[in-house]
């Protein structure tokens, strides 16, 4: 019996030392490890793809390339804007290559998947360049963090003020799946509290080419503003078709969610003068310009909003693992969310308990052509928006987060 | 606005009007694939990338080269024929007698591959392409606006099509081509040089989608996807008009875009889906298309 009581004994120290031990160290695996899934070839690979692969490696670096004394791996995925192939691919990253972030995380079809895997498995996901406020409000998480910017903000940004402004009649040009439908929804929200009422929509299914039939529609309901609730190729091809239509000279249009890239796209006689809202300008000042001048010798064009959020987000990260000593989520989160993110891209920023990520947004106006020194030169910024005008309030609809 | 059973006749006539626009191209790229699949048998899944070249040939000549719109519409269709030529004499006719899958397989490799390059080239957002000096603007009608350039696609492509048809159908170069592909053998015979007409056949075919690429890229964005999403439809129509007819390609393109738009109008929801639920209906009572011959 002696003997036996004494191995068991010895079992009983050794686990208890292994597992302090594992405390100590801090970091599992031996390495911090972070995915970046993005639109590689689609219609999302300029606003985020590749681009952001290019972010979170420069934060990586410029973070020292090391945590608490472990390396810092990333690694990246394309996600082909299917919810299905996104989640598997993070299923397959959390369960067996020891991923413990993921971002990038661009169509909000894709990130909703991901995130529940990602809950699910209690990793993190920062969330770069995903539009709805779904991931912070009814679909959120304690381990979501959603950085650049979200509908509720764009619409608050630029809705707000033409309404106010005496637009009062709106109809909307919209992209027939989730995000088209919440950024309709969000907006209608803003037009009807602050006195306008909207006149008709129609919804166009992604990918549409050509906008004509619903220009015309448009056209024909009266309304003050003409709303386009989609992205990417849909904006550029609806206000084109508005342009030609001649609904542009007879009414205001407004874009809802531009990108840089979808900007620079357009003929600056047709896009010059619109109004928008953005997260993030490269030109803002010596900052935003610094970063984004060794962005663009990487990458060979200038940064998106969502890449200067996936770089922002990666330090903060990084910073956040430094602070707690450890890479165990719960620890991480809890210090992203007690330490305010402050760099060239998060200004005036911190992290809302529900994980949405409250920072000055922009209200910009695109260029016309002799205004611009060159072909990057695209946004004039007019206002500030303070974060929480922007962001409007916390919701009571995110459940973990409500008091 | 006067109205008829509740329906506002003014947008509805402007609906009607945008449909012939849109029927337009269709009609320009699906006969295009009537040639090829008609004449040849060749199930060319590249005519969609091929179209989207010619969009980006036009974009490059005119950034690269200053080549204006006006010269682009004429040298950017031979330079895509002439890519048509290559392939066929390259690529496709290794393989002609192989099964159809074959040269589907190919082509649709290809599409996919030229897609690509051009994504990683020029990425995904598109360029853009201005509409010509002399087409700006547009005229009131007492239903709707009419905007100069899509005026000009509708007449431009309603004569290329019918130029077309008329080449193959009713001239004796057409009839060589038809009898050529019927029976090689005897063509030879006569000595008629089959290869090479078939060699042109297809450069033509596939020249007919640079044509549509250059007048298509004032109006859409020129983007390195701009094919793959015309292609799927544009098959479509091929299939409702008969595979192979040449006039069925023509009048079902533009009547597909007449119900395309009639369908935005009443219920835009479905306007990407209503070519394939006619395509079912047409399958299920006609199979072999509107205007095909039953085999």
């Amino acid at each position: 019996m002696k003997p036996m009581k004494k191995s068991l004994l010895a079992a009983a120290v050794t686990t208890a030392f292994a597992v302090s031990g594992a405390q100590a160290a801090g970091i599992s695996d031996d390495k911090v490890k972070i995915g970046v899934l993005a639109d590689m070839g689609g219609v999302y690979a300029d606003i985020c793809g590749k681009g952001c692969v290019t972010a979170v490696e420069m934060a990586v670096e410029d973070f020292g390339g090391t945590v608490l004394g472990k390396p810092i791996e990333v690694i990246s995925a394309d996600d082909q804007n299917k919810p299905d192939v996104g989640s598997a691919k993070v299923r397959e990253w959390v369960e067996s290559e020891g991923v413990d972030a993921v971002t990038g995380l661009v169509a909000s079809s894709v990130t909703g998947a991901a995130t529940k895997v990602l809950t699910d498995n209690k990793k993190i996901a920062l969330i770069s360049t995903s539009a709805s406020h779904a991931f912070t409000t009814k679909a959120c998480s304690p381990y979501n963090a959603h950085w650049t910017y979200n509908v509720v903000a764009l619409a608050n940004g630029t809705v707000k003020p033409m309404v106010d402004a005496g637009k009062k009649k709106w109809f909307f040009i919209t992209a027939d799946y989730a995000f088209g439908h919440a950024l309709e929804k969000v907006a209608t929200g803003v037009i009807n509290e602050n006195g306008g009422e909207v006149v008709g929509a129609v919804r166009a299914p992604l990918g549409t080419t050509d906008f004509s039939s619903y220009v015309l529609q448009a056209q024909s309901s009266g309304a003050d503003v003409v709303a386009l609730a989609n992205a990417g190729a849909d904006f550029v091809n609806s206000l084109k078709t508005a342009a030609e239509f001649g609904l542009t000279e007879t009414t205001d249009v407004a874009g809802l969610l531009v990108f840089t890239h979808n900007a620079q796209a357009l003929d600056p006689n047709i896009a010059g003068g619109m109004k928008l809202t953005t997260g993030f300008y490269w030109d803002m000042d010596d900052q935003t310009r610094e970063w984004s001048k060794r962005f663009k010798e990487r990458h060979g064009s200038i940064p998106a909003m969502g890449q200067a959020g996936a770089y922002s987000m990666t330090m903060h990260y990084l910073n956040a693992i430094k602070a707690a000593g450890t890479d165990e989520s719960d620890a991480v989160m809890a210090k992203m969310k007690e330490m305010k993110p402050d760099d060239f891209f998060a200004r005036n920023a911190y992290l809302r308990a529900d994980g949405r990520m409250v920072h000055d947004m922009y209200q910009v106006r695109i260029k016309k052509a002799d205004e611009r020194a060159n072909g990057d030169d695209i946004f004039a910024i007019e206002k500030v928006i303070p974060g929480e005008e922007a962001f409007g309030p916390m919701l009571d609809s995110c459940n973990f987060a409500a008091k | 606005m006067a109205t008829f059973l509740g329906i506002n006749l003014f947008g509805l006539f402007g609906q009607l009007l945008v449909g012939l626009i849109n029927g337009s191209f269709y009609a320009l790229l699906s006969l295009g694939l009537a040639i090829i699949f008609g004449l040849l048998k060749i199930i060319n899944f590249a005519q969609g990338a091929l179209y989207m070249l010619g969009a980006f040939f036009a974009w490059m000549a005119l950034n690269y080269m200053g080549i204006n719109y006006w010269a682009a519409l004429i040298f950017v269709p031979l330079a895509v024929g002439l890519i048509g030529i290559l392939m066929e004499r390259f690529l496709l006719r290794p393989i002609a007698n192989e099964d159809h899958l074959y040269s589907l397989l190919l082509t649709f490799g290809l599409a996919l591959m030229l897609q690509g390059t051009f994504t990683h080239l020029f990425g995904s957002s598109g360029l853009s392409y201005s509409i010509p000096e002399e087409l700006k603007g547009g005229n009131r009608l007492p239903f709707m606006y009419l905007p100069n350039y899509r005026a000009w696609i509708i007449v431009a492509s309603i004569v290329v099509c019918a130029g077309t048809w008329y080449m193959i159908e009713k001239t004796k170069l057409g009839a060589y081509l038809r009898a050529g592909t019927e029976n090689p053998q005897l063509m030879q015979a006569f000595g008629i040089n089959v290869p090479l007409i078939v060699t042109l056949t297809f450069g033509f075919g596939v020249g007919l989608a640079g044509f549509a690429g250059v007048m298509a890229a004032p109006v859409y964005s020129v983007s390195p996807d701009m094919g793959s999403n015309m292609l799927i439809v544009v098959f479509a129509i091929v299939v409702i008009g008969g595979m192979g007819s040449i006039g069925g390609a023509i009048l079902t393109g533009l009547g597909m875009g007449i119900v395309e738009g009639l369908t935005k109008y009443f219920y835009p929801e479905a306007s990407t889906t209503v070519i394939f639920a006619v395509m079912v209906i047409v399958l299920l009572t006609k199979p072999a298309g509107l205007f095909g011959k039953e085999a």
